[in-house]
């Protein structure tokens, strides 16, 4: 059966999720002991986080997506 | 396969991702284009929502301002200040549009949270369009105010120049990767997030475990309610940067 091929398939597909968090939290540590070192210009920042954070992410939510894909459209 | 889950044997009773499905609100199973549908239903509502805090909540336009205004009046400072800061001064007629899209995400993922609501941005469809709709003004705005020199976006003239034409061909694909991720960025976080506060809805029907997954489902509902305001100011924030490349397409 096709069907647990594509079950397995997406299960391989989560771990683009764990991918996406060792990303984000590279990002956010990495903000935070700069943020340490200088808290005065760390405020400034806070949207150059977020855009990081939200570049890094997007690559887990593509993996969320071939997920999905995997279970409801093959 | 969404339907085989149905009715198993010691299967959840219901499908995770069954909150998703667009049912017409008044029965029936065909859906037309000017059928009234459930999501229909919750983007007037979304409307509404924001006029009610923007319009009706502002109305008395006091010195010391109610709650209602306050909340107002942070969130139009909040994003004039983005605009200004990420975007730039000269982006400031932009941002009508931009608040627009901040205060209608932003109210479809708070509204989406209320238990049976309807998430309307959890539709990659709703949000496609929206994300087309930035990389297409922000396309024309770049032509329209640099002329061909917006292609200059794409020739990183502080590359040593036989890197350039490589670069330039990694830079045309990212730019049009860019909405994809854009849009698929908002939609996929609030369906994960929806879809796993479900999960934990099934687990709750078993006696062991189900205080376990009540514990769950409140913590996820608290992460939720914090990635409800982070993609919408995230989607918000992108659109900024967009915008700034456009006007100011030199690198």
């Amino acid at each position: 059966m096709e069907g647990d091929l594509a079950h397995i398939g997406a299960g391989l597909a989560a771990i683009g999720s764990g991918a996406a968090a060792i990303g984000v939290g590279n990002v956010a540590g990495n903000f935070l002991s700069g943020a340490l070192r200088n808290p005065s210009a760390a405020g400034g920042q806070t949207a150059t986080l977020f855009i990081g954070i939200a570049f890094a992410e997007a690559l887990g939510i593509f993996s969320f997506l071939v997920a999905l894909l995997l279970m409801f459209a093959v | 396969m969404a339907t085989e889950a149905h009715g198993e044997e010691g299967g959840l009773s219901f499908h995770p991702m069954d909150q998703f499905i667009v049912k017409p609100l008044f029965g029936g199973d065909t859906i037309h284009w000017y059928t009234p549908t459930n999501v229909t239903l919750w983007m007037a509502i979304t409307v509404l929502a924001i006029f009610a805090l923007l319009v009706l909540g502002t109305r008395g336009r006091a010195v010391i301002p109610t709650r209602i205004q306050s909340v107002a009046e942070m969130a139009y400072g909040f994003i004039y200040k983005m605009v200004e800061d990420v975007a730039g001064k000269d982006a400031i007629k932009f941002f009508p549009y931009i608040m627009t899209l901040f205060m209608f995400i932003v109210m479809a993922n708070f509204l989406g949270l209320i238990p049976t609501a309807f998430t309307t941005t959890s539709h990659f469809a709703v949000t496609l369009v929206m994300a087309l709709a930035v990389f297409i003004t922000v396309t024309v705005t770049g032509f329209v105010v640099n002329g061909t020199k917006f292609l200059g976006l794409f020739w990183v003239s502080s590359a040593p120049l036989a890197l350039r034409p490589i670069l330039a061909i990694i830079e045309v694909i990212s730019y049009f990767v860019r909405p994809v991720s854009h849009f698929i960025r908002l939609a996929g976080n609030l369906m994960a997030g929806h879809a796993v506060i479900k999960v934990f809805a099934g687990f709750a029907q078993v006696t062991v475990v189900a205080p376990l997954a009540v514990a769950a489902i409140t913590a996820m509902y608290g992460l939720e309610v914090l990635v409800a305001f982070i993609q919408a100011y995230v989607f918000t924030i992108l659109t900024c940067v967009y915008l700034h490349d456009a006007l100011h397409p030199s690198h």
